[in-house]
């Protein structure tokens, strides 16, 4: 008994999943389904990878070509299986920890080359499927099992990452807005290049009992008040900044994309060796 | 407008209680009964779909008759 959606691009037998009570990832997971649905992609020219971690679970539960790989090579699996069939659509579902610490380098460079892959990034800041240390994303002095008094990390960015290094569609959403999500997913499913959406997701299990966050509600209640568009993000103070987070598309170009300029390497050696 | 044809329904044994389909619903239609989403009042619903979108667990979803 589930919703359209839901029967036609989930493993129902799979579920319920695994996801505490009032995590964001389902919410997340499915605000993908809904842009590939909108898109009208046949399921089998789709294949979704992930590394592990909570988010890595998602592919398990899609009935899609999946592949479930190791920590934090989700995107280097995923080239893989770009180069070898470049004319499927490889999603990469990824956490804060499996793609910025983990697989830091791999989504660097991945970012680098402009290949055709789209990731989407279920930031809830800290690591939950192994206990609730802190990760690469875990705001300056909040709390994890590991940083009991406060993590002293500066947090990474990952939107900026990303852009810095190459990319050429990033965004940044929350699961409260899990409209505007699915939204920036469907374009990052377009664009052809690499694309990365960040969905701040919530962890009410870890992250938010570490500090104290409150309910599921009351983080969701968090992303409802403190997701701020770029327009107006830029006006806030240095301070202000640090208690808000930035929502919007940060970048959207052109480059050359990975899979067509080795698809043309290969056209051209072929050229030569047959007009030897 | 609200189309009369699309009806809420529920999936209690995928419900976890998370709250976050009550607590966002604009028109309250909605309250946690032992831990589990419950409809107080239908005719209050406006098929909006918020609940569907933001069901963590997939439990609550608009279905046309």
């Amino acid at each position: 008994m589930s919703s359209e959606l839901i029967t036609k691009y989930f493993r129902e037998e799979r579920l319920p999943h695994i996801w505490c009570p009032g995590c964001g990832h389902g919410i997340a997971t499915r605000a993908v389904m809904e842009a590939v649905d909108r898109l009208g992609w046949e399921k089998d020219d789709v294949c979704i990878v992930s590394g592990i971690g909570c988010s890595s679970r998602a592919p398990g539960y899609l009935d899609f070509n999946t592949l479930h790989t190791t920590h934090g090579r989700a995107l280097a699996f995923a080239t893989g299986i770009k180069l070898a069939k470049p004319h499927l659509h490889v999603i990469v579902l990824t956490g804060d920890g499996d793609t910025s610490a983990i697989g830091g380098n791999h989504l660097i460079h991945a970012a680098r080359r402009n290949i055709d892959i789209t990731t989407v990034v279920y930031n809830n800041y800290i690591y939950g499927m192994t206990g609730g240390q802190y990760s690469p994303t875990t705001p300056f002095h909040d709390k994890g099992t590991t940083a009991p008094y406060g993590n002293i990390d500066q947090p990474f960015d990952i939107c900026s990452l990303a852009q810095a290094a190459g990319a050429t569609y990033v965004a940044r959403s929350t699961v409260f807005h899990a409209k505007q999500l699915s939204q920036f997913v469907e374009k990052a499913l377009q664009k052809k290049g690499f694309s990365l959406v960040e969905a701040i997701s919530s962890c009410p299990t870890y992250y938010g009992r570490k500090n104290k966050k409150g309910s599921a509600v009351d983080m969701m209640n968090f992303l409802k008040f403190r997701a701020v568009p770029s327009s107006r993000f830029a006006a806030l103070s240095e301070k202000e900044k640090l208690e808000h987070v930035e929502t919007g598309e940060f970048i959207n170009r052109t480059a050359p994309e990975y899979t067509e300029s080795y698809q043309k390497i290969i056209d051209l050696v072929q050229e030569r060796k047959e007009s030897k | 407008m609200a189309n009369k044809n699309v009806h809420l329904r529920i999936n209690p044994s995928w419900c976890k209680g998370c709250g976050i389909c009550v607590a966002f619903c604009p028109k309250g239609v909605l309250s946690i009964v032992e831990e589990k989403v419950s409809i107080t009042d239908e005719e209050l619903c406006i098929r909006c779909g918020l609940c569907e979108q933001r069901c963590p667990d997939y439990a609550i979803y608009l279905e046309e008759d």
